[in-house]
């Protein structure tokens, strides 16, 4: 008897519960409307990968520019007096890839089983993410003697990038992998006559391409690891409460 | 290893003494780190400000020649960009004309008609204008820059902007410098006015580049006063050659002298403009400082544990801020001067820097032990850190001194600026950051001190034994009057983001301010704009009127004749900041009238006759009023860039014309007659205008106020509430201390009302529940029990005063009873007489019967029952008429007489110690009669029993229904400070610091009803479980002795496991069955005070240090150790998914449970208790001072607070039980409170 009156006060209090906080909040199971949207996987998946789709695009916009502004990039003058002034193509894909390798790497780490401890908070990724902006900026605006110092030099930033912020191996071997992947892209696009760059000397391409390309995998994984930190959290809440 | 480990210690131990001096003598530490600052950036003040006005210099005309491109040695005063060609020399040919003497017959259109058609001759003369001489024949053609096609986006200006030729501007521009399109044009200021920009422009207009003037000074307007008409044209010319200028300037001056024209043609300027920073450089530079101020915000919001933390937060950016500039202003001392671009390296400079040590400092100290001296905590938590702080200061020189060598200029100033600032930014930590953290530390420690006593004072006055002998508080600082505490009068709510920045949107209004500012600006720029052309119309409305009154002859109304000033509509008024001139007369006109219509009448109106063109200084260089973005926009338009380079501007060519009223009506278009000037203005039609004017605008008034105030009813009517005002609707809260009055809401009110609980005569010291029945003990030793549902007293168990203070018990007790059913319910109520010492029965019994038929009626079997027993009892009573009357029910119920009399016949003997427990049992509890004076100081509630520990160490049980005692222990004497009573186990602890287990065991008589509910099966409380017929005992199966070294303060029991906490800074879980202590949890450093197990087997323990541990019962091991209290922490409960955790600092604390990351805190009201509890998995419930608060625990927002009793003096609610009902109860005084949460209860159904 008294656990069937336990029973029904806990059915109770929940219910009341929500009635009593209902303002607006209706369909909560137990935390927040915004938790327990979170904890639904599939959606916390397509969150975090719209996450990093629009911080893709917007590095893709942003870091474009510079290297527009720099004329080393050309792309076909219609629209080049426009703002955004590359093709049009060029932040989906940037934002695609982006989601792509954000959702990667905590996929990966959670394969190989050895979860990544390393630096685990926003301002470390706000910082990696400006470190990555950094060398973005380095590679458009400052004048290097010759263009063997330059992607040398960005080599070495792109490699102390992953070093202050990553150092997991699985994120080094995913980081090459994948700017090699895109190097090899950007010289069939450029073969194919999409866009030029002005003073190609690595085949069509500039040779410090692949090093921006393996220092933003690395600052993408950053954010994707640590959004997926926060469904790490509610999922482990789940099985405890399971 | 032993160089790094002596390295190690080294530094540490320098740290350590640095740590100890800044915490020392803060004030002359701050003074001089902000003396280096400032010495250091010092030198900044000889670097130019950054900015992007263009710059001038100016040099004589005569000695002009072009500045060759390398410097030259002495150079004086003149700057490194005048090195040379400019990209332009600038010929400015400045053309005033006025229509002199002026004629009444003339319309306003013939102000600026013929003298704007004058530049075209002008525009003739200079482009024919050939020199020649011995060098040979110069024209413009040949020294003109000459431009080839606008920039694609600027094919609107095709028509007007000169291409493919010299550049020469001028106002012909406007028709394509053909005489003939100006004359055929109707309205030359449509034309004008067609190519303006609509909106806020801050850049050159169309119209100044061609005008050369600001447009307010043209004079091309309808409104002109002074009529004359001002306008430049301008000659870019590449290359500067002094003859052909000269000529031309000669011949320009012979062929329209001016008069009184005394301009200085001797200087020329140069200007040299800075590189101007586009949209598209903007965005990637807004970018990163939006990262860096993310980063600087992730950052800092991990400062924690201090007392305030947007004080550090600020300190922390001032540390890293300042030693950038001490960086830059470091380097300038040295002699290097900064060429990259300040704004473009900062945030990656302060990404390199970054707030990581501070923020390591800040964790480090607070994280040190509460309870040490400030001076010391900073130390040691300087020692703590300085290895690594140390290590990655090294990491970072070594990585920037590899990007030194990568020998690229740029890199290399970079690293050089970095390297500094990290040093300076390191000085800055160890000095600066540090001693502010001692500061504020301190501060902290202060307020932590003042704000705890009253806390203390709030807490139940100590009880007898050392419960909880605490350190003895810090003693007080020698100045505490310098610390002003603020008046906790609102509690800090800890909402979620999104509900905050929506409170605060509401609270300052914010939205609505933006929109009126906004709507405002709005207005303004529309005036000042005019786009729609408004103030046209609505002169052309008027003056429209004008006509039509003239026409109607002098007997129209002459409130309809207009002044000529609202002549026709004209656009280019919109250019002008300020309203239509007012049209006041003005008497001394009538005098300087020169012509004969002049003395015609009054003709207020009249202007000067003859305009005066005057050249004043501010003529020499009138290109200095234009925008100074006038000649970059020029010259951008042709795609050519003035970033970096300089133009000079040559001394401007007076032009005056002077034209006669004939030539002026000459060029006049037939449409500019259309609407004559009135013929005789009068003055009536002056006031008329005004009054027109004034009516419209008293209607405009009027009608805004109208519009105001049927808006305000219109609010008024929608939203009655009167947000943020304590007014009708918050009755209840007459405190005035509504914790949602931060934000101007109140929380929803609905129904809940305490149910008061009188009868206690004093302060109610344990309460104890076990859902159906509730068990309140207060100071003087009463002992009530009361239904949970209902609220009724049930039971009063009396103390030894009332029962000594008269000879029947009973009465007194009946007195105490609230009600009669309350009697009812006692089936035996005659039982109690039989603890005392009387023998005489009789006037019990017959107290009882007058009772006894509705008790019979509503249990019949047990009634029947009861008398026998109690006829048995009074028989074994007078059996053995000894005065230590045994006063155990067993002996009455029990099913075999004659072992029962035989036992107590050995125990009336006396016998020996050595006896079994059940008989020291019984020794104790003959005792217990006399032992009334020692205090309850923790009770139970299981079932029907009540388990009381006494102050003496006595054990007793008591029936809770009946109010007997059912037997009694005195095994220890030491007393119990705490009591756990699960299934059939009780557990004390005493104040020794010993543990005694005791088994409930229960004789069931024979013959009576099945064995019900095995205790020590089900988790559920055997709820009544035991019947007054039971043979009860209570044997002491083990007793720990030395369970903990000092007191122990806390006991729990659940899941089959004890768990003890104590003073001696060990939590110590037992196994219940066999009382065998499992493991010993080390981990505080303080006394316990709190512990929370449930039957998931959670447990948590907080202590006075703070610090709250989650350990794994079944390991024993520490799951999470988090430090979130100043002082101890007083309350633990847990949910499923979080821990909850009050201290002493008036806070509560909700953890993550799996994490151990605090979700948030809520901050309470000083001294408002530390009960907490848990209703459902969120809503939680804390008691308050006389109230008791809700609060969603989801988001930490207060749903409601219940106000326990009328008055309002502080009571607070010490002791907090939530009963299975969603019923709490909590102790408020002398009273107690069963609060129902109707809301909860609603939805039972």
């Amino acid at each position: 008897m008294s656990l069937t009156l336990t029973a029904m006060t806990d059915s109770t209090v929940t219910g009341g519960q929500q009635q009593r906080s209902g303002s607006g909040q209706m369909s909560r199971p137990s935390r927040g409307p915004y938790i327990s949207v979170i904890t639904n996987r599939t959606t916390n998946l397509v969150i975090r990968g719209t996450m990093l789709f629009s911080v893709g695009v917007f590095l893709a916009l942003v870091l474009n520019l510079l290297q527009v502004q720099r004329n080393v990039t050309l792309f076909p003058p219609d629209v080049i007096s426009s703002i955004f002034s590359s093709a049009w193509w060029v932040p989906p894909c940037c934002g695609t890839a982006s989601a792509m390798i954000g959702l990667l790497y905590p996929c990966i780490d959670s394969r190989l089983g050895e979860p990544h401890k390393f630096k685990r908070e926003w301002s470390s990724v706000m910082r990696c993410v400006a470190v990555f902006v950094g060398i973005n900026h380095a590679s458009a605006k400052v004048d290097f003697a010759n263009n063997v110092q330059l992607s040398l030099t960005l080599a070495a930033l792109s490699i102390g990038l992953w070093w202050t912020f990553d150092r997991s191996r699985s994120g080094f071997g995913l980081g090459i992998g994948i700017a090699l992947l895109a190097t090899l892209a950007t010289q069939l696009l450029v073969y194919n006559g999409v866009f030029q760059y002005t003073s190609p000397d690595f085949l069509y391409i500039r040779s410090w391409l692949p090093c921006i390309f393996f220092a933003g995998v690395i600052t993408m994984g950053n954010i994707g690891r640590q959004l997926a930190l926060y469904e790490y959290k509610v999922v482990q809440e789940k099985t405890h409460q399971d | 290893m032993t160089l790094r480990e002596r390295l190690r210690e080294k530094i540490s131990a320098a740290f350590y003494h640095h740590g100890l001096l800044c915490a020392s003598y803060p004030v002359p530490i701050i003074l001089f780190t902000s003396a280096s600052i400032l010495t250091c950036c010092y030198p900044l003040l000889r670097l130019p400000l950054p900015g992007t006005g263009p710059v001038e210099f100016t040099t004589g005309v005569r000695d002009y020649t072009v500045p060759s491109h390398e410097p030259q040695g002495d150079l004086g005063e003149r700057p490194d960009w005048y090195r040379g060609p400019p990209v332009a020399y600038i010929q400015q040919v400045l053309v005033k004309a006025a229509v002199s003497p002026w004629d009444s017959s003339l319309v306003p259109v013939d102000v600026f008609r013929s003298p704007l058609g004058r530049v075209f001759s002008l525009l003739e003369e200079i482009r024919n204008h050939v020199h020649s001489d011995s060098t040979g024949v110069r024209s413009l053609e040949a020294l003109c820059l000459q431009v080839t096609d606008l920039l694609p986006g600027l094919r609107r200006m095709q028509s007007v902007l000169p291409e493919h030729g010299c550049l020469l501007v001028s106002p012909g521009n406007y028709w394509q410098n053909q005489r003939e399109l100006f004359d055929s044009d109707p309205d030359p200021l449509k034309t004008i006015q067609k190519h303006e920009p609509k909106g806020l422009h801050t850049s050159a207009t169309l119209r100044d580049l061609l005008f050369g003037v600001p447009g307010k000074h043209t004079g091309v307007s309808h409104y002109n006063r002074k009529r004359v008409v001002t306008y430049t044209i301008t000659v870019v010319l590449v290359s500067y050659d002094t003859r052909f200028l000269g000529s031309l300037r000669s011949r320009l001056k012979q062929l329209h002298p001016s008069a009184n024209c005394s301009l200085r043609d001797d200087h020329m300027v140069h200007v040299h403009f800075k590189e101007e920073i586009g949209i598209a450089e903007l965005i990637p530079l807004v970018t990163t400082y939006i990262i860096l101020f993310a980063y600087i915000y992730f950052s800092t919001r991990k400062i924690d544990m201090v007392k305030s933390k947007w004080g550090l937060a600020l300190a922390a950016v001032v540390t890293v801020l300042s030693s950038l500039l001490m960086s830059v202003g470091l380097c300038t001392l040295f002699g290097l001067t900064p060429t990259l671009n300040g704004g473009e390296i900062f945030p990656y400079l302060v990404v390199v820097i970054g707030l990581e040590n501070v923020l390591v400092l800040t964790k480090s100290v607070v994280s040190t032990p509460v309870d040490l001296e400030v001076k010391l905590r900073i130390a040691q938590g300087l020692s703590n850190e300085s290895w690594s702080i140390m290590k990655n200061m090294a990491t970072e020189l070594c990585i920037i001194l590899i990007g030194y060598f990568t020998l690229v200029p740029a890199i290399q100033e970079f690293c050089l600026f970095a390297v500094v600032g990290l040093v300076s930014d390191f000085f800055l930590q160890m000095f600066f950051f540090t001693t502010v953290l001692s500061i504020d530390i301190r501060r902290m420690e202060l307020a932590d001190l003042n704000r705890r006593l009253p806390a203390e004072a709030g807490l139940p006055p100590p009880k007898p034994g050392p419960l909880r002998p605490r350190e003895a508080p810090p003693p007080p600082r020698p100045s505490p009057h310098t610390i002003t505490l603020q008046t906790p009068a609102f509690r800090n709510l800890r909402l979620p983001k999104r509900l905050r920045v929506v409170y605060f949107l509401a609270r300052t209004r914010l939205a609505q301010r933006i929109i009126m500012v906004g709507t405002v600006i709005w207005i303004g720029i529309l005036v000042y704009t005019d786009p729609a052309g408004l103030r046209t119309y609505l002169a052309a409305q008027v003056s429209e009127q004008s006509p039509l009154g003239d026409s109607g002859g002098g007997g129209l109304p002459p409130h309809l004749g207009v002044a000529p000033v609202f002549h026709a509509g004209d656009p280019t008024s919109t250019l002008s900041v300020l309203p239509a001139p007012e049209p006041t007369p003005l008497p001394e006109n009538q005098s300087q009238g020169h012509h004969g219509s002049a003395g015609a009448g009054p003709r207020p109106q009249v202007p000067p006759a003859v305009p005066q063109i005057t050249w004043g200084a501010e003529d020499e260089e009138g290109w200095r009023r234009l925008s100074f973005r006038h000649w970059p926009s020029l010259f951008s338009y042709y795609n050519i860039t003035l970033a970096k380079r300089y133009i000079s501007i040559l001394p401007v060519i007076p032009v005056t014309l002077h034209l006669s009223p004939q030539e002026a009506i000459e060029t006049r278009h037939p449409q500019d007659t259309r609407h004559p000037p009135p013929p005789i203005p009068k003055v009536s039609a002056d006031l008329q205008t005004d009054l027109t004017l004034y009516k419209v605008a008293a209607l405009g008034l009027a009608a805004g106020v109208l519009l105001v105030l049927l808006l305000f009813c219109l609010y008024r009517v929608l939203c009655p509430r009167n947000y943020g005002q304590n007014g009708v609707a918050h009755g209840r809260r007459r405190r005035g201390d509504l914790p949602c009055d931060d934000y101007g809401y109140s929380p929803p009110v609905s129904e809940i009302s305490p149910l008061l609980l009188r009868g206690h005569s004093m302060d109610i010291e344990c309460l104890a529940s076990d859902g159906m029945l509730l068990a309140s003990c207060c100071l003087a030793g009463q002992i009530r029990v009361w239904d949970a549902q209902t609220g009724d007293c049930l039971t009063v168990i009396p103390n030894h005063g009332l029962r000594r203070s008269s000879s029947s018990g009973c009465w007194e007790q009946r007195d105490g009873w609230d009600n009669c059913h309350l009697l009812r319910r006692r089936s035996v109520p005659a039982r109690p007489t039989l603890f005392t010492d009387q023998p005489d029965l009789t006037p019990l019994i017959d107290t009882n019967f007058t009772c006894q038929p509705p008790s019979h009626l509503a249990t019949p079997p047990r009634g029947g029952f009861d008398f026998g027993g109690l006829v048995e009892r009074a028989y074994l009573e007078h059996e053995s008429p000894s005065p230590s009357t045994y006063p155990s029910p067993s002996s009455a119920a029990s099913s075999s007489p004659p072992s029962a009399a035989h036992l107590q016949r050995r125990r009336s003997l006396g016998d020996a110690p050595t006896l079994p427990a059940q008989d020291r049992a019984s020794t104790a509890g003959t005792q217990a009669t006399a032992d009334w004076d020692s205090s309850v100081w923790a009770m139970e509630l299981r079932g029907n029993l009540i388990a009381a520990g006494r102050s003496s160490g006595k054990l007793e049980l008591w029936d809770a229904v009946e109010g007997s005692l059912r037997c009694s222990n005195e095994d220890g004497v030491s007393g119990i400070t705490a009591l756990a009573f699960l299934n059939n186990r009780i557990v004390a602890a005493r104040l020794n610091g010993s543990l005694d287990f005791f088994t409930v065991e229960i004789n069931k008589p024979l013959g009576l009803l099945q064995y019900r509910g095995a205790p020590g099966r089900g988790s559920m409380p055997p709820s009544p479980c035991y019947s007054s017929e039971d043979v009860i005992s209570c044997q002491l199966t083990r007793s720990v002795q030395c369970a903990h070294q000092k007191p122990i303060t806390v006991l729990r029991a659940a899941a089959g496991r004890v768990v003890t906490g104590s003073q001696d800074h060990t939590v110590r879980v037992y196994r219940l069955e066999d009382s065998c202590c499992l493991f010993t949890l080390q981990g505080h450093s303080g006394g316990i005070t709190a512990i929370y197990i449930d039957q998931t087997m959670v447990l948590a323990s907080g202590g006075q240090d703070g610090a709250i541990c989650l350990w794994d019962v079944l390991t024993g091991s520490r799951v999470s150790h988090v430090y979130g209290h100043r002082g101890d922490v007083t309350s633990l409960v847990c949910t499923t998914s979080c821990v909850i955790s009050s201290g002493l600092d008036d806070l509560i604390c909700i953890w993550d449970r799996s994490t151990g990351i605090k979700l948030y805190s809520i901050q309470q009201e000083v001294g408002c208790g530390a009960s907490l509890g848990v209703i459902s998995e969120s809503l939680l419930v804390t008691g308050g001072q006389g109230c008791v608060s809700f609060w969603d625990l989801n988001f930490g927002d207060l749903l409601q607070t219940v106000y326990l009793g009328q008055s309002s003096d502080g009571q607070g609610v010490r002791q907090l039980l939530v009963l299975d009902n969603a019923a709490i109860v909590c102790d408020f005084g002398s009273e107690l409170s069963l609060v129902y949460v109707p809301s909860v209860l609603e939805k039972l159904d």
